[in-house]
């Protein structure tokens, strides 16, 4: 019975990084600048369909994610300086009010572009098919999804640990006033987070159109677990982002796998608990 | 002054009176946004493709079509408007309805209202005994899986292991296979009900294979999950060389067979139209369809053009007149050629009357397709079949 449950627990994990890949961005830029950012999905969307669109025109799959990534950042970019920074002083529903009705918007403008159907992509041949190690299939697709989290996750904290960059972000997710007072630019240094967290998700968006698939809702679909991901895992926290998507792609498969009746019911048992013990996630702060 | 207001107005109210009594106003019920948009839109393009090739006029009526959006599952809204549609818009006849719970609420708004109402896509069995005014021109659950079933057992499979989305439709569907399996000597070993907005399917699929079945049933909705499970599948090493897969039709949809690529070829399904069936008539229908659209059609597609030629077919046998109870009977028992094939409608349940092809999926030409290869002729709706009368 080990090896079949390996093989579910690995699914997780890689659901899990994927899940990662789309929060990260949004725990920290709600840490950072407390600011509620619900088109976060529309971000990632964006992505996915850059992919979808240079692959149709004969790109390689490979070459298009870093254009998936960018493409979300600049645009993340232009809706920071347009909308945004209108609102950073502004109260949360405000806030829920403008980027929920973004959602909308993208949604239909999706829609309107691309059709209402599905948009499959061929993946490239060294990413289909599995190795099997130890009687356990491991497909190949989600070792590169892994692959690709893990990279972003120490180049990240790298970059927040062993930067001057990175400690301005830190400074200023801790104490934004201490910090501007220290002569710290907090404005460009939200506004290049910003952009890193929504590349970052248009990174994700891009990749998960290989393991669930894309169509002109996926901004609302994936806003719900985002934003459990981010409420578990605690605001402004890459670590807790990171433990809290594994934790609950992982329980969401071994749930599924043995008690289906419970199904995806198990990863809003395991938010309750997980929210009821810490009330500010895992590694929130505040 | 006065006079000459009144003489105009008098006019003008006797001018629309009579422009309203030459037309019949078809109140249009589907989801255009939302979720299950792109159903709404094919049906949609299946009712507009017939209009552009038949006109807009039938025995002397012109035909008004009236397009509202429910926006998804939403009972209480189809309600509503179906309400709308009658009282204020002055429709004559309900049509659309891509989901099961708005063309149940939708069937007790033409019962009360007596106005015939044609239903286009919504597949659970009981809808037509809603309201006596309700016919339907698209498939209905148990008319698939059921009769896969049979053919399943007729083949020799022995086990069966299940995934179905726990929902309306895939609850149907189970009961369904699993009624015609099991009568026809094979058994089912396991069942799995899997969450409806499920994502990642690794899990089932492994249950699945540890039962290890020589055959599994799946039904899953259209959308993101038929290539989702079929990828899960591939990885999880379950080939229709090894495991046979069974399934409605809909999980090999033209889309997710794209994007499941060769891992698809070999899976079995049952149903009601594809767009590679090989008839004249349909090859006509598909070129149609691609010059005005431009993409292929699908089940949804093939719903809305039957649902209208059966409308017009019906006005011209009433010579236009609309009321419910004239143009229901008019439907009853009338037959025709689609480019699905040979359909009726039931006189004794007003559901559809068709054949079931047996298709499997193949690489033709280097293109995926579902290749049928058996089909079963005059399936009724069998859970209505065995209803006491």
């Amino acid at each position: 019975m080990i090896a079949p449950a390996l093989g579910v627990l690995f699914d997780g994990l890689a659901y899990g990084m994927l899940l990662f890949l789309l929060s990260v961005g949004l725990s920290v830029t709600l840490g950072m600048m407390n600011f509620v950012n619900l088109a976060h999905g529309s971000f990632a969307m964006l992505g996915a369909y850059v992919t979808v669109t240079l692959m149709d025109r004969g790109w390689p799959f490979l070459a298009t994610l870093p254009c998936a990534f960018l493409a979300a950042a600049l645009a993340s970019v232009v809706f920071e300086r347009t909308l945004f920074r209108r609102l950073y002083r502004a109260n949360d529903l405000q806030q829920v009010l403008l980027t929920l009705g973004l959602v909308f918007m993208s949604v239909a403008a999706a829609a309107y572009l691309y059709g209402t159907m599905q948009q499959p992509i061929r993946l490239p041949d060294y990413l289909r098919g599995y190795v099997t190690l130890g009687g356990v299939n491991f497909s190949l697709y989600r070792l590169f999804l892994i692959a690709v989290a893990l990279t972003a996750t120490v180049v990240l904290v790298g970059a927040l640990e062993y930067t001057r960059f990175g400690s301005r972000v830190r400074a200023s997710v801790d104490n934004q006033r201490m910090a501007q007072g220290l002569g710290i630019d907090v404005d460009s240094i939200f506004a290049i987070t910003f952009a890193l967290g929504s590349g970052l998700a248009g990174l994700g968006g891009a990749l998960a159109i290989g393991i669930v698939g894309l169509d002109p809702n996926f901004a609302f679909t994936y806003l719900i677990y985002v934003l459990i991901v981010v409420a578990v895992g605690g605001l402004g926290s890459i670590r807790g982002s990171l433990l809290a998507a594994i934790l609950l792609g992982v329980s969401d498969a071994a749930g599924k796998y043995y008690v289906p009746t419970l199904g995806a019911f198990l990863i809003y048992l395991v938010m309750v608990s997980i929210l009821l013990w810490r009330p500010l996630g895992l590694f929130g702060r505040r | 002054m006065l006079r000459a207001i009144t003489l105009c107005l008098g006019l003008f109210a006797a001018f629309t009176a009579a422009r309203a009594e030459d037309t019949v106003k078809i109140g249009v019920i589907l989801p255009f946004s939302g979720q299950f948009a792109d159903t709404g839109v094919q049906l949609d393009n299946g009712i507009k493709l017939y209009m552009q090739q038949h006109g807009d006029t039938v025995a002397g009526k012109k035909i008004e079509v009236i397009r509202k959006d429910v926006g998804g599952i939403a009972p209480e809204v189809a309600k509503r408007l179906a309400q709308e549609l009658i009282v204020r818009d002055g429709a004559d006849i309900l049509a659309g309805f891509a989901l099961t719970p708005n063309a149940l609420s939708a069937a007790e708004v033409s019962a009360q209202a007596k106005k015939f109402m044609v239903v286009m896509n919504a597949a659970t069995s009981i809808i037509t005994t809603k309201s006596p005014y309700v016919v339907r021109t698209s498939v209905t659950v148990p008319e698939v899986d059921e009769t896969l079933g049979t053919w399943a057992a007729k083949q020799g499979i022995k086990t069966v292991y299940m995934l179905v989305s726990d929902y309306g439709p895939g609850l149907d569907a189970e009961a369904a296979f699993h009624r015609a399996f099991e009568a026809g000597g094979g058994k089912v070993i396991g069942t799995d009900r899997m969450p409806v907005a499920n994502a990642d399917f690794s899990s089932f699929v492994q249950r699945a294979k540890d039962a290890n079945p020589q055959a599994i049933f799946i039904f899953v909705p259209g959308g993101t999950q038929p290539a989702a499970i079929g990828k899960a599948l591939a990885n999880r090493g379950i080939t229709p060389q090894n495991t046979k897969i069974l399934g409605q039709g809909e999980i090999t949809f033209e889309d997710a067979l794209k994007s499941m690529g060769d891992d698809a070829i070999g899976i079995i399904t049952g149903f009601h139209y594809d767009p590679n069936h090989n008839s004249p008539m349909n090859k006509e229908f598909v070129a149609a369809y691609n010059k005005a659209f431009g993409r292929d059609p699908d089940i949804y597609s093939i719903g809305g053009y039957d649902g209208m030629h059966l409308i017009y077919a019906a006005l011209a046998k009433t010579g236009g007149k609309a009321d419910g109870q004239t143009l229901v009977d008019a439907a009853k028992g009338m037959a025709w050629e689609s480019p699905r094939g040979p359909i009726s409608i039931d006189p004794d349940t007003r559901d559809i009357v068709q054949t079931i092809y047996i298709r499997r999926a193949e690489k033709v030409d280097g293109k995926l397709v579902n290749v049928e290869f058996d089909k079963v002729p005059d399936v009724k709706d069998p859970v209505k079949a065995r209803m006491p009368k």
